[in-house]
């Protein structure tokens, strides 16, 4: 049920980031949803792609260094209180957010949110047992 | 101008090297008994103590490198055993192992005459009042001119470095004439004189000592506008004794007088090892003939300057040598500390297991030395978050700090960044033009 993520360390530089998207571009590479982190100097991008394989090719064979995430991709209720309803089981039992982003959807009247958990094996076990949907990277890549 | 000691410092040359070839011979015979180091590498170049008949026979003596003293380390080059030893001091090595010396009583009586001639060649009589801001410790700089200062009756503060806005304040209160320091340091300390509104025109400096790190001319105009005295350029290394091996004279500020009735100095092709004429450029090399715990035989410096055997108006015999230019080695001078570019290599080896390609760059902001150090990411090294990126960057930093004890600033960069010549990575970039 986990769904892949890549992940792009890119310098703070003008340009960098169109460089990135240049390249998936050219590689047919479809980008679902994106967030990006930054320090001064530098920044990690972290995409849902709709092929992970050909992005990361593309990628490395420009000279990024690209990594591979394990990430859970969480539908989430369209009203208030939806985001909560995910989160407070969770932190009920410790398992806590490293980072998360939300995720394009025109087709589904909920959200989908991406999340880092610190432990994405027990967090899976505790959204099942609520009953939280949790969509799979297949999916993810055929939405 | 005083001269400290007359009868040493104006000594006619035949006298000097009378008194050289007997010191000489007395410390390569002391050595040879003492030292296994010594004795080894005499005997390989098939010579014995009673060869040295002239001081033409120094060069049939074996060159003394800074590896020599790595691999002797930490007591095996001393003369004497540790009970006779009552000092240490360590510059700066590579990770957890830098090199180590030893003084005897005498040699910090010595050490002190010596420190006090050079107070003296820059003016400072027992009436003035020292501010010592070269670091205290470890470091020769700081104790090394205390006690000369102490030598020569002056009264000295120990102020060490850093804290510099308390600096300021006891320089307008102690009233201080002469001032020490690395000149970088020195040079940021008047930017935030001027900042805190404190002019150095109010102040009483006629002279500031200045050395540890190489520095030049440009930074001598624009030490004294700024500081409105007059800056004199010390030399010394921990490895022959510490500061006060030569220093400039107030009268000509022109070239450094090595104190050669301790020390006999040479210039040599730093390719051949061939001896070099008076004038030309090459590889300072230094022999002490007097220190008893650690008398290095035919130190290979790796500064590049010259000497100049004419006589100075100031009245000392002693020869000079030019402000060294620069080094045979990529050793890096970074507010007075050592650096090396293999020793940040083994601090990443050490951190991360692996070696990343890095660069370091060395700037000067405000006048004072900055370093960066580059690392470039790779697939090993990267994390999708910016906490565990940061950490490392953090974790190399302080790393660096505690073996080397330079700060420096780590940052990640994309891979390939790195300029490369010719397949191999740049590793340095000094932007400082000295």
């Amino acid at each position: 049920m986990l769904a892949e993520q890549i992940s792009i360390f890119i310098e703070n530089k003008e340009g960098r980031l169109a460089e990135v998207t240049a390249i998936l571009r050219d590689a047919n590479v479809n980008i679902r949803a994106l967030s990006l982190a930054d320090t001064t100097d530098f920044g990690v991008l972290r995409l849902i792609v709709n092929d992970n394989d050909a992005a990361e090719k593309a990628l490395k064979k420009e000279g990024f260094t690209v990594g591979r995430t394990q990430v859970l991709a969480v539908e989430v209720n369209d009203e208030p209180g939806g985001l909560n309803k995910v989160l407070d089981p969770l932190c009920e039992q410790d398992v806590n957010v490293e980072y998360m982003y939300a995720f394009a959807n025109p087709q589904c009247k909920n959200a989908i949110m991406i999340f880092r958990f610190d432990d994405p094996v027990k967090a899976l076990e505790i959204l099942a047992e609520k009953s939280i949907k949790v969509i799979s990277g297949e999916e993810i890549s055929n939405l | 101008m005083p001269i400290y000691n007359k009868n040493f410092e104006t000594m006619p040359r035949k006298g000097i090297e009378a008194l050289q070839l007997q010191r000489l011979q007395a410390t390569v015979e002391r050595i040879y008994a003492s030292v296994p180091f010594y004795k080894t590498a005499f005997d390989k170049a098939h010579i014995k103590p009673k060869d040295i008949k002239s001081l033409a026979d120094l060069q049939r003596l074996p060159f003394t490198n800074k590896q020599d003293l790595r691999d002797n380390y930490p007591y095996d080059m001393f003369a004497v055993p540790m009970e006779d030893i009552v000092r240490i001091h360590a510059s700066s090595g590579t990770t957890g192992k830098p090199t180590v010396v030893g003084y005897t009583q005498n040699d910090i009586n010595t050490w002190a005459e010596l420190m006090a001639r050079s107070f003296s060649a820059a003016g400072a009589t027992r009436k003035d009042i020292i501010h010592n801001a070269f670091g205290y410790g470890l470091f020769t700089g700081g104790i090394g001119a205390h006690y000369g200062a102490e030598k020569l009756g002056a009264s000295v503060i120990p102020v060490s470095g850093g804290n510099t806005k308390r600096q300021i304040t006891i320089m307008q209160d102690f009233k201080p004439t002469i001032l020490c320091g690395t000149p970088s340091y020195i040079l940021h300390l008047a930017e935030v004189a001027q900042e805190m509104g404190v002019d150095f025109k109010d102040l009483q400096f006629k002279a500031g000592i200045f050395g540890a790190e190489p520095w030049t001319e440009n930074m001598r105009s624009e030490l004294e506008a700024k500081l409105h005295l007059r800056a004199i350029d010390i030399y010394g290394l921990s490895e022959v004794m510490g500061p006060g091996v030569s220093i400039e004279c107030y009268e000509e500020q022109k070239g450094l007088h090595v104190f050669e009735d301790h020390f006999i100095v040479e210039i040599i092709d730093p390719e051949t090892g061939n001896l070099l004429p008076h004038g030309e450029t090459g590889e300072l090399v230094f022999t002490a003939i007097t220190k008893e715990a650690f008398p290095v035989i035919r130190y290979r410096t790796k500064d590049i300057t010259s000497l100049n055997p004419v006589p100075c108006t100031c009245g000392r015999t002693h020869i000079r040598m030019n402000k060294p230019s620069g080094r045979t080695d990529d050793m890096l001078i970074i507010r007075g500390v050592n650096v090396f570019p293999s020793q940040i290599e083994s601090v990443l080896m050490e951190t991360k297991e692996i070696l990343p390609h890095y660069q370091l760059v060395v700037d000067r902001k405000d006048n004072l030395d900055t370093l960066t150090v580059k690392v470039e990411i790779d697939d090993q090294l990267f994390r999708d978050d910016i906490k565990s990126l940061q950490k490392m960057e953090n974790r190399i930093s302080s790393d660096i700090k505690e073996y080397l004890g330079v700060s420096a600033k780590v940052t990640l960069v994309e891979p390939k960044t790195i300029q490369r010549s010719q397949g191999k990575a740049i590793r340095v970039i000094d932007n400082r033009k000295l």
